[in-house]
């Protein structure tokens, strides 16, 4: 009987043979807390009482609220240095960029590899064939304590995605579409492999936005397998050596789901679910105060670019704000030297520091009552953008550009020409 | 999942003292941690008593007020999704509640929730309304429902689940017995 990539990659670092259901303690690669998580890690770290187990296997990063808008964050901040500076361990201070970016960008993971991070969004990586997931501050306490955890090793869901895009859909339509069809819950406790013809067509960066939001129908992993794509970034940013892992062919799934992308309209998750989703065309007359690009899902350079490509030479909404923010200090710059941020900021956009800019509602575009929002993050809870009474909607990078122009929910399909083949 | 009315948990075994309020909220499932905690109250205070004020404030603001120790918290399926903030088990724990018992847990506030020592249960909730009185009966694996008069069963905790809770957390378990205790 076949494995599945998790059974596989749980099983090297376990140093055993394992399956579905094991309860085991494994080695950890990596891992790393960001500031909405790290006061509570060094709080259970001390309590532990033990040394950080490999300086070079933790860091920390400050993302959330960055820079801080107030006293209470700044203290948080303040004291993750003052740990980091005492442990000698690797901070990424203000500035640098969201930690699912930083990490991969900094060669700081590769193939094979098994990642704990105190954020639910550390799945990001699958997309490089490793096996990540977000945990609480106290289980990272513990890893950085022990280099261990233990997992249970869980049943996988092989979502197979066929297909080539049309023009103007990206990977983020695909991930909404696919969690709008399975629902908030449907792998809850599991892992969902992702292959298919409609992942190798995608890039690297976009294959990221589909496993950061595995997590968003409750996966522990959001895992692929490796192709020479995905080979070749690895080896751009790490000077480790990759693992490659692959399921087995007579792997055995809990389930198996199949979609076909190849005349996939683009997708929006409207208020307050993620998986409460609908094509473009269907959403009717949806106005916008504010628009997002930026965050862990869709802030990254090729992002920009697409948004870029549809502002360029024009002015948003007059009743509209855009605020802008790149994943990485490494994609701000490179933004830079495009020309793309002297097109947002003619375009009317605010472009802010690199970090996960409003998304976690705590700066950088608070919403107003009753106001509403098109983001590319990955979560709508009601509140999420620090306010109860404002609405969020979530699309690709390209869907909120469109919308921006027009004050309201708009199909990127206008701006074709612009988007050409991809 | 189902449950049973079966007479083994007596009346005259319960004493009413020792019986304690179920408390559910409006929204029945996929109650993420945003909703727990708002990500502006956890990054405002690191005081696990002044965090405890917010829960659920976006949802059903001066939830902790109804909350007296001991008491339950009822939900339905998924609770707990979303981010990995330990804050919002914390902030849980801090109101003195018993145990979360819903039908099923999202998986990082699941571990959460057990390191810290807060106990959560899975069964089927919807023989719990809100203001019921209830009773947690682990040698018999199941809820007691008083103003319902029957009993619902719990699925079993892993072994190690079991543990963790019985030495007051994970930090706890790991310094009692110098590592993760698997197995008996």
């Amino acid at each position: 009987m076949g494995k599945t990539l998790a059974e596989k990659i749980l099983g090297a670092h376990a140093g055993r043979e394992v399956r579905a259901g094991d309860i085991v303690i494994c080695n950890v690669d990596f891992c790393f807390g960001q500031d909405g998580t790290s006061s509570l890690i060094m709080e259970s770290f001390k309590k532990l009482g033990a040394n950080v187990f490999d300086k070079n296997k933790f860091a920390m990063v400050i993302d959330h609220s960055s820079p801080s808008p107030s006293i209470g964050v700044s203290t948080i901040h303040k004291t993750m240095r003052d740990f980091a500076n005492e442990k000698e361990v690797k901070l990424f201070d203000v500035g640098e960029g969201v930690c699912h970016q930083l990490i991969p960008e900094r060669g700081y993971v590769t193939c094979g590899d098994l990642v704990l991070g105190a954020d639910s969004h550390t799945c990001t990586y699958g997309a490089l064939n490793v096996l990540s997931t977000g945990v609480g501050s106290t289980d990272l306490a513990i890893t950085v304590a022990s280099g261990k955890n233990w997992f249970k090793v869980p049943e996988s869901i092989k979502v197979v995605v066929s297909g080539k895009l049309p023009v103007a859909s990206y990977s983020k339509d695909i991930i909404l579409y696919i969690i709008g069809k399975m629902g908030a819950k449907a792998a809850t406790y599991k892992s969902v492999e992702f292959t298919g013809s409609g992942i190798k067509d995608l890039t690297v960066d976009a294959r990221f936005t589909i496993s950061n939001m595995a997590v968003e129908m409750g996966a522990k992993f959001g895992v692929m397998e490796p192709d020479p794509k995905v080979v070749k970034w690895v080896k751009t940013h790490s000077i480790r050596q990759p693992s490659p892992v692959f399921p087995d062919s007579d792997a055995v799934y809990a389930d198996v789901k199949e979609f076909d992308v190849s005349k996939l309209p683009p997708q929006v998750a409207k208020p307050h679910a993620v998986d409460n989703v609908a094509s473009v065309e269907e959403l009717g007359n949806v106005k916008i105060d504010q628009g997002v690009i930026g965050t862990c899902t869709n802030g990254r350079l090729e992002d920009l670019d697409v948004a870029a490509k549809i502002l360029k030479n024009k002015k948003i909404h007059r009743k509209v704000k855009l605020i802008i923010a790149p994943a990485s200090k490494g994609i701000f710059l490179e933004a830079v030297k495009r020309g793309l941020i002297e097109t947002f900021v003619e375009a009317g956009a605010t472009v802010v520091g690199p970090g996960c800019g409003p998304c976690v509602g705590t700066h950088n575009g608070i919403l107003a009552d009753a106001e509403n929002a098109i983001s590319t993050a990955n979560r709508n809870f009601k509140g999420r953008m620090g306010n109860p009474n404002a609405n969020i909607y979530l699309a690709s990078p390209a869907t909120v550009a469109a919308s921006c122009l027009t004050g309201k929910i708009s199909d990127p399909r206008e701006h074709k020409k612009r988007l050409g083949r991809k | 999942m189902k449950e049973k009315k079966t007479d083994f948990v007596l009346q005259h075994e319960i004493h009413e003292e020792s019986l304690a309020t179920a408390h559910r909220i409006k929204i029945k499932d996929d109650i993420n941690t945003d909703y727990i905690i708002s990500g502006r109250y956890k990054f405002s205070t690191t005081d696990p008593k002044e965090l405890a004020k917010y829960v659920f404030n976006d949802i059903e603001p001066d939830f902790y007020k109804r909350v007296k120790p001991g008491d339950f918290l009822i939900a339905g399926e998924n609770f707990g999704s979303g981010s990995s903030r330990e804050q919002a088990p914390l902030a849980l724990k801090t109101l003195g509640l018993r145990a979360v018992i819903a039908k099923s847990f999202a998986r990082i506030f699941y571990r959460n929730a057990f390191n810290l020592g807060l106990l959560l249960l899975e069964c089927n909730t919807n023989y719990i309304d809100d203001g019921d009185k209830i009773k947690y009966v682990p040698d018999r694996n199941v809820i007691y429902n008083q103003s319902k008069g029957i009993n619902i069963d719990i699925k079993p905790i892993p072994y190690l689940m079991k543990r963790i809770i019985e030495d007051g957390g994970v930090i706890e378990h790991l310094q009692k017995h110098g590592g993760f205790r698997l197995e008996i």
